[in-house]
């Protein structure tokens, strides 16, 4: 199934570390309330490095599962303990841990009730979080999931602002209704494989053996589709099942933003790539049409829907929207450009917004309103602030030289090979991107200072900058090299492009060897072009 | 030709013997017990359901019918009394503090429960209409009394009469629809009258359908199902609560292991048209249970209407007449009854002398005040709606695989829906406990039994959520007899 190169079950360290973390806390008084967040801090700094300790041992040459472990666990079922990562899983893995670590210092000052509870909650969730990322079997899948849910409810419901309650169980509810119909069609692979018609006659919920399954696209593919499709719509979210983003975005407190900007939504875009695309190659294609338009109109709505808003905090929900129609778009272009860019923009996304919500934060902090009216000519009085928040916008605009570029790029290139339309219209989100963004900008940051309580406001402090810094690091290393990151998803991508070519499904598009060359020739022009830019920006 | 008297081995009810002598022998000691400490018969009534436990499991392994194919001991049958005396248990942990509060402190309490236990006990083992209807009565009759203990209590009343009235009715119908079964087969053992169906390939015939509607329409009282609900609110809402609790998990999972043996060795569902009275009658239950509960202020009542959309889900398994349907009934009645129990643990924690405690309001805050009470809590409102790791997860999950299996997918559709829905009744408890600031007349009271009780659901619930193993595979094992 895979290889172990440690032979030590790093993974299952890796995932229960933040869970063992959380209990720890449990015994910790509530009053205690320093050595609360150290704890937190700490294990969640332990997290990260045990991710790191992949990266050494990873090999970015095959596509195969790496760090496997695996074992019986209800044998009557077929259900396996299994885990293990390829590059995909990789990135989002560290990802996941760098935005924890990050999520918990960044609520030091602005969670100020219920601490304990609120570090468990976090813990907690980076272990399903975690764990989604590297099950290889569905049943532990569906529990990693499903479990993610409940510190995610509560870190709305309880921490949050504005109309929580709402939001918390409306952002629940979307989720399990989706969730479930994901469970049915999980059930109908199970019993298709175990049907010596379709599949090897044996009970398993192991993923690598069901995606071996070659299914008949009508009824199975089309359906089963339909029903991981509902499940992964709902978590990324695709137009029109987006509604319980904005709410949860904007009531959630800062931390609980970035984590579900960062990682939750990742969850249902990866979703698509690990299990819609290998499992049912012939659905996505008869399907993509339909993906593509879903995702276009998710672009385009959800940056006119930005433009509109008064709230910073919503704008930036709403631009989520817009960019995770770029992740599908990319994704459903069901070709190697497109799909590379797709999970490198789910990064970049997770990178960019992930820090605009915490720009978000500090100014609520200070200012306890979120109405981009209520500011104005800010850069005089926090310089450092808009900085920051100048290079994170860039970043969620795309602007070249960062890492917004190289995915929205690769996504475009895919999208064109796929469907000149498609790239058309996805050009206007592009557009619009700036526009909502530079307006926000330039209303709050520019302008007279004339509101009398942002006479005192105080620039960004020394944590505030820590914690901001790795953040732009990545902004500017995907940009400027972005090599590494390609490198690592692309054995798992070529695989998925394979599988889709194998079942005959794109005898269409041109062969794999030609798509690997134009990637090739794409990827030099796009290190080229940021060259000149960043030489164009340092002259 | 001098009749011979069958022969009898009575090793086949061993458990229920010992559990009967230690009931008649509780009722003895009764009248010798100080008022102030009839705590002691609770504790003796946990002592007989142990020993009887214990019992049990050496007839692991055993498979008898006696008393003239009336009684028989199967794997199937030891699954559920084990069950059954596990449930028992936890009522009468509950109870031992409840009935001081509520001031009915008397020995009778504990000695019905045991005997309501025993007609749970032989429900799963009758292979004969007889003796079923016999246990049937001995638990129906146990319960008449255990729902109005509480004499002074108008509401109690109320519910004792409700569920003597519409038992009373039920048992009637169950009656008649095995007179109409004996009429057209001309035998009340199970197993003949399905010798009888398949030898004369009877597919339709009026007395037989008949019989299958009264049945079906007796039993639908018993598990609370769509449209012979109607008592169970009040019922619920009336009666003592751990004896509520003993209903909802107890006596309906008892009726649903005798269902099993009626409907599929008797009538043998698997063929046949039958299924599509079922499935209107899950479908509706379901529904109509979960859009109840919705908004229910009172929390035994909205726990009445969850108990009747589980009924619902259950069908499922009898609808898909599988293997894994039947398997799946059974395992998910072990979850059910555990994570019910405990929430209705939780609910006794909150009752004292100043506040019943059965508000959903009553919550509130308890986050704060007592984490883990919470915590355990949301684990029971986790099972219940089927989310993992918990023990109603995996039920569930069975019953699902169960549908899609048999082609059911609307069913399933329908169910997970329904599961959706459940979310938003159940969390609003959570809701309530983790949001809310803490209520100052809120003080949970301890006692040691209370918390054993608490930890056996809680405990229960989770494990069988990560390591379902020896559950599903006893139940595999005792569905055999089906197939």
């Amino acid at each position: 199934m895979g290889t172990n190169v440690y032979g030590f079950p790093l993974l299952s360290l890796l995932a229960y570390l933040p869970l063992v973390g959380a209990i720890f806390i449990l015994f910790i008084k509530k009053e205690d309330e320093k050595k609360i967040m150290q704890t937190a801090f700490g294990v969640s700094i332990v997290t990260l490095l045990v991710s790191l300790l992949l990266i050494p041992g990873f090999d970015s040459t095959t596509a195969d599962m790496q760090f496997t472990e695996q074992a019986s666990w209800i044998p009557s079922l077929g259900v396996e303990y299994a885990v293990g990562i390829d590059g995909i899983s990789l990135l989002l893995i560290v990802m996941t841990t760098i935005i924890t670590s990050i999520a918990i210092v960044s609520s030091y000052t602005a969670i100020n009730m219920r601490i304990k509870e609120y570090y468990v909650s976090i813990l907690f969730l980076e272990t399903g979080m975690l764990g989604v990322f590297m099950s290889l079997d569905f049943f532990l899948f569906y529990i990693f999931w499903e479990i993610m849910l409940v510190p995610m409810y509560f870190m709305i419901g309880i921490w949050g602002g504005g109309r929580r309650l709402y939001s918390a169980i409306k952002f629940f509810l979307y989720t399990l209704f989706g969730s479930l119909f994901m469970l049915l069609g999980i059930l109908a692979i199970y019993f298709l494989n175990a049907d010596p018609t379709y599949g090897t006659g044996q009970y398993t919920f192991n993923i690598i053996e069901l995606q071996k399954l070659n299914l008949p696209l009508h009824p199975f593919q089309f359906w089963i589709f339909l029903a991981f499709f509902l499940g992964f719509a709902i978590k990324v979210p695709m137009f029109p099942f987006h509604t319980w983003l904005p709410d949860a975005h904007t009531d959630a407190p800062t931390a609980g933003s970035v984590i579900l900007a960062g990682v939750l939504l990742k969850m249902g875009t990866y979703g698509f790539v690990r299990f819609c695309l290998p499992m049912f190659p012939e659905a996505s294609v008869y399907f993509m049409p339909y993906m593509a338009w879903l995702a276009l109109i998710g672009i385009v709505y959800g940056a006119l829907v930005a433009l509109a808003q008064k709230d910073i905090k919503r704008l930036v929900a709403y631009s989520s929207v817009s960019h995770l129609g770029f992740v599908m778009l990319g994704i459903f272009a069901l070709n190697t450009h497109g799909i590379t860019g797709g999970i490198l923009q789910m990064v970049n996304h997770g990178v960019s917004t992930g820090a605009l919500f915490l720009i978000v934060g500090m100014i609520y902090e200070r200012r306890h309103t979120r109405l981009i009216a209520d500011f104005g000519g800010l850069s005089s009085r926090m310089p450092i602030y808009s900085a920051f928040f100048a290079v994170t916008m860039f970043s969620s605009m795309g602007l070249p030289g960062l890492n917004g570029f190289v995915g929205e790029f690769l996504i475009l290139v895919g999208a064109f090979e796929a469907n000149k339309i498609y790239a058309g219209i996805a050009v206007i989100g592009v557009i619009l991107g700036a526009a909502y963004m530079l307006w926000l900008f330039q209303r709050m940051m520019f302008g007279p200072l004339d509101k009398p309580e942002n006479q005192k406001i105080t620039d960004m402090n020394r944590r505030e900058i820590a914690y901001m810094t790795p953040l732009v690091v990545f902004m500017f290393w995907i940009g400027l090299f972005p090599k590494p990151f390609i490198q690592v998803i692309e054995p798992a991508v070529e695989k998925i492009v394979q599988r889709l070519n194998s079942a005959g499904a794109l005898a269409k598009q041109s062969s794999t060897k030609k798509t690997a060359k134009i990637q090739e020739e794409t990827e030099e022009t796009l290190i080229a072009i940021n060259l000149e830019t960043s030489k164009r920006v340092t002259d | 030709m001098a009749p011979t008297l069958p022969e009898i081995k009575l090793i086949a009810i061993l458990p229920e013997i010992i559990l009967a002598i230690m009931a008649c022998a509780l009722f003895v000691i009764d009248p010798f017990i100080k008022k102030e400490k009839k705590s002691q018969l609770g504790y003796f009534s946990i002592g007989a359901l142990v020993l009887s436990a214990f019992s049990s499991l050496f007839l692991f392994g055993e498979s008898i019918t006696t008393f003239s194919g009336m009684i028989t001991l199967d794997a199937y049958a030891l699954f559920f009394k084990i069950l059954f005396l596990v449930a028992a248990i936890v009522v009468v942990l509950m109870s031992i503090r409840y009935v001081q509060v509520e001031r009915i402190n008397l020995g009778e309490y504990y000695g019905l429960i045991l005997f309501a236990t025993i007609g749970m006990m032989l429900m799963p083992s009758t292979t004969d209409l007889l003796s079923f209807y016999l246990s049937l009565e001995l638990m129906s009759m146990s319960f008449y009394i255990l729902i109005a203990f509480m004499r002074k209590d108008p509401k109690c009343i109320e519910a004792g009469i409700k569920y003597f009235l519409t038992g009373v009715f039920a048992s009637g119908i169950i009656l008649y629809g095995m007179a109409f079964l004996y009429g057209a087969t001309g035998t009340t053992n199970l197993s003949e009258i399905a010798t009888f169906i398949q030898v004369n390939e009877i597919t339709s015939n009026p007395s037989l359908s008949m019989a299958f509607v009264l049945l079906i329409t007796g039993f639908g009282f018993k598990i609370a199902s769509v449209p012979f609900h109607m008592w169970a609110p009040d019922v619920y809402e009336g009666a003592p609560t751990p004896i509520t609790a003993y209903l909802s998990a107890g006596s309906k999972a008892a009726a649903f292991s005798v269902m099993l043996r009626i409907f599929i060795d008797a009538f043998s569902l698997s063929s046949g048209n039958w299924w599509q009275i079922l499935w209107i009658i899950a479908v509706v239950t379901m529904t109509l249970g979960n859009l109840l509960a919705l908004v229910q202020s009172n929390i035994k009542r909205m726990l009445a209407y969850s108990s009747i959309a589980h009924s619902g889900y259950i069908l499922i398994g009898l609808i898909s007449a599988s293997e894994i349907g039947y398997a799946a009934i059974m395992i998910y009645l072990v979850g059910y009854v555990f994570m019910t129990l405990g929430a209705f643990v939780v609910i006794v924690l909150l009752c004292s002398r100043n506040l019943k405690g059965d508000q959903i309001s009553d919550f509130k805050g308890i986050a704060q005040t007592n984490p883990m009470v919470a915590l355990t809590f949301m684990l029971f409102a986790l099972s219940l709606i089927g989310i993992p790791p918990t023990a109603g997860f995996v039920g569930k999950l069975y019953l699902f695989n169960a549908a899609i299996q048999g082609e059911f997918y609307w069913l399933a559709i329908i169910g997970i829906l329904n599961s959706a829905v459940s979310l938003y009744y159940y969390f609003k408890v959570v809701q309530i406990m983790y949001t809310e600031e803490p209520s100052e007349n809120t003080v949970l009271s301890f006692s040691p039994p209370i918390k054993v009780a608490l930890g056996i659901t809680g405990f229960a619930t989770l494990f069988i959520g990560l390591y379902p193993e020896p559950i599903i595979k006893a139940a595999l094992y005792s569905v055999k007899i089906f197939l």
